[in-house]
C-alpha cells in the first residue's frame, strides 16, 4: 500500500468516524449559499467556477505526484534518471497554460466587480451605522425613478435579542440549543422591500465594523469618518428573514452584534414605512414648532 | 566576553570541536551554530506558548455558548496566538535554520557579522517577555487582532506601549538577521560558489532577507504612528482629527503581504532540497526556481490591498489588486510543477524529511487553491473575514511553513547532533501531525462558507458540528508535537546510531554541509573549500 493510499484511507476513516458522530444539526451546511440577490448568485457562480477549476488542476497535478510517488519508489527498484534537469519547453508550457486559465477566470470576475460597484438608480437608501456593539438603521430617501423623496424620522437601533444575550453570558448555565436563532436574532431588524435596489450607506461610530448577510451576497466595512456604499436587490418572491453578523473585529462583543434583514413585498414595505412615519412626522413637527 | 573568546580561540588551534564552557557560551555567543541553536530553541518554546493559546481558542469553540473565557480574553488569545506564532515561532525558526545552514552551505566559516548576530538573537527573549507580560497588566493583553487596526487597537489598556515596543524590537532583530544573511551570502561564499550554484535554501533566504529589509521599517513606521496617536495626540489614523483609519491598513498590508512570503519562501528552499535528496535526482529547473522566487517576491509588493477588498476602494483599485493577485499563481505553479517533475523517474524513498516535504507539496497547494479563490474579488466579498480565510492561511502556514521547518529539522538534525534520530517515531509524528492538521483545518473551509465569521468566541448552533471536529483535530495536533520534542531531545542527548558525513543515502545533494563530518565541528571551513 502506497503512502498516499495510506493517507487517503486514514483521512477517509477519520472523516467517516466523525461524520457518524455528528451532524445533529440539519441546518448546517458545507457550501456557500446561492442567496437571494443577483450579487450573491454571481458570487456563488464565481465560487463554484473557481472551485471546479481548482479541482480539475488538483486532479492533474496531484495525479502526477501520486503516480510518481507510487511508480518511482526506490523500494520497488526504481533507478533515478539524473539527466532530467531542465526543459525550456516544459517551462514555457506550464507558464502559459496557467495564464490562459487565469484570464478565463479574470473575465467573469471583472464583469462581476463592475456590477457590484454600480450603485446607481437605487429605489431606497438606508444608512447603517456600526456601534460597539449594535447597529443603527436610518431610512434616508426613496426614489421611484423620477423623483427622490426624503424619508424623515425613521431611525432605530438594532441589537442582540434578549434570550441570546442571557444565554451567551459566561457561566449562564443556559443551553444555546434551546434558543431559537442563537446569536443571530435582533430586537429590531432592518426592513427592506423585495424587487427594489436598496442602497446601503455604511459608516462606523467608534471603531471599524463590517456588515454582512451571506444570503444577500455582499460585505462592506463600516468605517468611522468614511461613508461606504453597497447595494442589495432581493428577488421578488424571496421575501423572508435573512441573518448575518458583524465581520470585522470590533472589540469585546464583536461576536454579539448580529444583523437581521426582513424582506417584505413592496406593498407590505410601504405600509410598514407609512406606519413608522406618522409618529416620526409628528415628533419632527413638534420639534420644529418648539424651535 | 574577552575571556570566552580567547578561550574559543585557544580551543580551535588544537581542537575544532572545542566550544566555550558555561553560560557565557550562550550569552556571548558569536558562533553561528550556537546562535542557530538558540534561535531554534527559542522558536520551539514560542511554538508551544502560541500553541497553548490555540488550545484555549479551540477549547472555547468546542461547543456553542461561553464555557471558559471572557470574550476579551478570547480576543487576546487570537491576537497573541498570531503575534507569537508569526514573530516568535516561524520567523526565528527560519533565522535559526539560516544561521546553522547558510555558512555551511556556501562554505563560509561563520556569519559575516557575528556580534550583530548575537545581538539580533538576544533582543528576541526581551521582546517576547515584554509582549507576554501584558497578560498581567490592567486591561490585559492586546485584543485588537494581530493586524492592529485602529481605531480599535487604540482602545487597548496599558498593554499598548508594551506591544508597540516589543514589535519594534522584533523588527530590529529581523532586520539585523536579514542584513547578516545578505552580507554572508554576498561576500563569504567559497571561491567557485557562484550565485547560481548555491543551494536553493540560500537563494530563497537571500530573497526573504531583502523582503525583510524592505518591509520591517514600514511596519515600524505604522506602529510608531499608532504610538503617537495613542500617547501624543496626533491623528494619523483618527478621522476626528482629519486622519484616515484605512491608511493604516494600506501601510500595514504593504508590510503584511511581503511578510507572508517571508514566512513561506524559506520553506520553498527547504522543500527544493529535500525532494531532490530523497528522489536521488537533481532539482528540476533550478534556474526557473530562482526566477520564480524572485517573481513571487516582486509580486508580493503590489498585491497588498487584496486583504482589504471590503474597505471600499475604487473599482480600478479593486481590479488592479485582483488581477495582480491572480498572477501570483503563475510562479507558484512553476514551483509546484518543478517539484513534481523532480520526483518524475526518480528513486524515491520515504524518510521523515521527505514525508513532511510531500505533505507540504499537497497541503500547501490546497492553500494555494483557496488563495486563488480568495483573489476573485466578487467571491471574496463572501469569504472575507470568515473561517474560509482562517482555513486558507493556516493551510499555507501550518502544513506549509511549519511542516517545511519540520522537514528541515529532520533533514539536518543528524548533521547537527551526529546521531540519527528515531526514524520510526518521527514517521509516527508525521502521520499523526498530517492527519490531525487536516481534521483541524479542513472543516474550517465549511464553517467559513456556511457563514461563520473569524475572531468570535461563540457561535450559532448551525456551526457546532464542524467546530467540534476542528477542536478534536486541534487537540490531537497539539499533543502530537510533544513527540517532536522527545525525538529531538533524544538525538541531542546522543541516542541513536552515528550519522555519516553525507547522512542520507544520496550523492546528488551539492550543498557543502554534506562535506563536513557529523556532527558539524564547532568551527568549519576556516580555509575555504574548493568547489569543482
Amino acid at each position: 500500500m502506497s503512502i498516499q493510499k495510506k493517507l487517503a484511507a486514514a483521512v477517509g476513516l477519520a472523516g467517516l468516524a466523525i461524520s457518524a458522530a455528528t451532524f445533529g444539526h440539519p441546518e448546517s451546511s458545507l457550501n456557500l449559499p446561492v442567496g437571494v440577490t443577483p450579487i450573491s448568485q454571481q458570487a456563488h457562480y464565481l465560487h463554484m467556477l473557481t472551485l471546479w477549476v481548482c479541482v480539475a488542476i488538483a486532479v492533474v497535478v496531484f495525479g502526477a505526484m501520486i503516480y510518481s510517488m507510487v511508480k518511482f519508489r526506490k523500494s520497488q527498484g526504481a533507478v533515478a534518471d539524473t539527466s532530467i534537469v531542465h526543459s525550456t519547453k516544459a517551462e514555457i508550457i506550464w507558464t502559459i497554460i496557467p495564464v490562459i486559465i487565469l484570464v478565463a477566470l479574470a473575465v467573469p470576475a471583472t464583469k462581476g466587480l463592475v456590477i457590484i460597484e454600480d450603485t446607481r438608480n437605487s429605489g431606497l437608501t438606508v444608512k447603517a451605522t456600526g456601534y460597539q456593539w449594535k447597529w443603527q438603521y436610518e431610512y434616508l430617501s426613496q426614489n421611484d425613478g423620477k423623483t427622490e423623496t426624503p424619508i424623515s424620522g425613521v431611525s432605530y437601533y438594532s441589537a442582540l435579542e434578549e434570550n441570546s444575550n442571557f444565554t451567551r453570558q459566561l457561566g449562564s448555565g443556559l443551553d444555546p440549543n434551546q434558543v431559537e436563532n442563537y446569536l443571530l436574532d435582533v430586537d429590531h431588524p432592518l426592513i427592506i422591500p423585495s424587487g427594489v435596489k436598496v442602497r446601503l450607506l455604511l459608516t462606523g461610530n467608534d471603531v471599524i465594523h463590517a456588515w454582512w448577510v451571506p444570503q444577500l451576497g455582499m460585505k462592506r466595512d463600516a468605517i468611522p469618518g468614511f461613508v461606504n456604499e453597497m447595494w442589495i436587490q432581493v428577488d421578488e418572491g424571496k421575501e423572508g428573514t435573512y441573518r448575518g453578523q458583524c465581520v470585522e473585529l470590533c472589540g469585546r462583543d464583536h461576536g454579539f452584534m448580529p444583523i437581521v434583514v426582513v424582506v417584505k413585498t413592496k406593498q407590505d414595505f410601504a405600509a410598514w414605512l407609512a406606519a413608522q412615519q406618522p409618529a416620526a412626522a409628528t415628533a419632527t413637527a413638534a420639534t420644529t414648532a418648539s424651535l | 566576553m574577552a575571556h570566552a573568546e580567547a578561550h574559543a580561540h585557544d580551543g580551535h588551534d588544537h581542537d575544532h570541536n572545542h566550544a566555550p564552557a558555561g553560560i557565557g557560551r550562550w550569552l556571548f555567543a558569536t558562533n553561528h551554530k550556537d546562535i542557530g541553536t538558540m534561535y531554534l530553541v527559542f522558536a520551539l518554546i514560542m511554538f508551544f506558548i502560541g500553541g497553548a493559546m490555540a488550545m484555549v481558542i479551540r477549547l472555547e469553540l468546542f461547543k456553542p455558548g461561553l464555557q471558559f473565557v471572557d470574550p476579551s480574553f478570547f480576543n487576546s488569545m487570537t491576537t497573541m496566538h498570531a503575534l507569537v506564532m508569526i514573530f516568535g515561532g516561524v520567523m526565528p525558526a527560519w533565522t535559526g535554520l539560516a544561521n546553522w545552514m547558510i555558512p555551511l552551505q556556501v562554505g563560509a566559516p561563520d556569519m559575516a557579522l557575528p556580534r550583530m548576530n548575537n545581538y539580533s538573537f538576544w533582543l528576541l527573549p526581551f521582546a517576547f517577555t515584554l509582549l507576554l507580560m501584558t497578560f498581567f497588566l490592567p486591561g490585559g493583553a492586546p485584543a485588537g487582532g494581530w493586524t492592529l487596526y485602529p481605531p480599535l487597537v487604540l482602545q487597548a489598556g496599558d498593554s499598548f506601549g508594551f506591544t508597540i515596543f516589543a514589535i519594534h524590537m522584533m523588527g530590529i532583530s529581523s532586520i539585523m538577521g536579514a542584513i547578516n544573511v545578505v552580507v554572508t551570502i554576498m561576500n563569504m561564499r567559497a571561491p567557485g560558489m557562484h550565485l547560481l550554484k548555491m543551494p536553493l535554501f540560500c537563494w530563497t533566504w537571500l530573497i526573504t532577507a531583502y523582503l525583510l529589509i524592505a518591509t520591517m521599517p514600514v511596519l515600524a513606521g505604522a506602529v510608531t504612528m499608532l504610538l503617537t496617536d495613542h500617547y501624543f495626540g496626533t491623528a494619523f489614523f483618527n478621522p476626528a482629527g482629519g486622519g484616515d483609519p484605512v491608511m493604516f491598513q494600506h501601510i500595514f498590508w504593504f508590510f503584511g503581504h511581503p511578510e507572508v512570503y517571508i514566512l513561506i519562501l524559506p520553506a520553498f528552499g527547504i522543500v527544493s532540497e529535500v525532494i531532490p535528496t530523497f528522489s536521488r535526482k537533481p532539482l528540476f529547473g533550478y534556474e526557473s526556481m530562482v526566477y520564480a522566487t524572485g517573481s513571487i517576491a516582486f509580486l508580493s509588493f503590489i498585491v497588498w490591498a487584496h486583504h482589504m477588498f471590503t474597505v471600499g476602494m475604487p473599482l480600478a483599485g479593486q481590479l488592479f489588486f485582483m488581477l495582480s493577485t491572480m498572477l501570483i499563481a503563475v510562479p507558484t505553479g512553476v514551483k509546484v510543477f518543478n517539484w513534481t517533475t523532480t520526483m518524475w523517474r526518480g528513486s524515491i524513498s520515504y524518510e521523515p524529511p521527505m514525508l513532511f516535504a510531500l505533505a507540504f507539496l499537497f497541503l500547501f497547494t490546497i492553500g494555494g487553491f483557496s488563495g486563488l479563490m480568495l483573489a476573485i474579488a466578487p467571491a471574496d466579498f463572501q469569504y472575507h473575514d470568515t473561517y474560509f480565510v482562517v482555513a486558507h492561511f493556516h493551510y499555507v502556514l501550518v502544513p506549509g511553513a511549519v511542516f517545511a521547518i519540520m522537514a528541515g529539522v529532520y533533514y539536518w538534525l543528524p548533521k547537527w547532533t551526529g546521531h540519527m534520530y528515531d526514524l520510526k517515531l518521527a514517521t509516527w509524528h508525521f502521520w499523526l501531525s498530517t492527519i490531525s492538521v487536516n481534521v483541524l483545518f479542513f472543516p474550517m473551509h465549511f464553517l467559513g462558507l456556511a457563514g461563520m465569521p473569524r475572531r468570535i468566541p461563540d457561535y450559532n448552533v448551525q456551526f457546532a458540528d464542524w467546530n467540534m471536529v476542528a477542536s478534536i483535530g486541534g487537540f490531537a495536533f497539539g499533543l502530537s508535537q510533544v513527540m517532536f520534542v522527545w525525538i529531538v531531545l533524544k538525538s541531542v542527548r546522543g541516542g541513536g546510531p552515528k550519522a555519516s558525513a553525507r547522512v542520507w543515502d544520496d550523492t546528488n545533494s551539492e550543498g557543502l554541509e554534506w562535506t563536513v563530518p557529523s556532527p558539524a565541528p564547532f568551527h568549519t571551513f576556516e580555509t575555504p573549500p574548493v568547489i569543482k
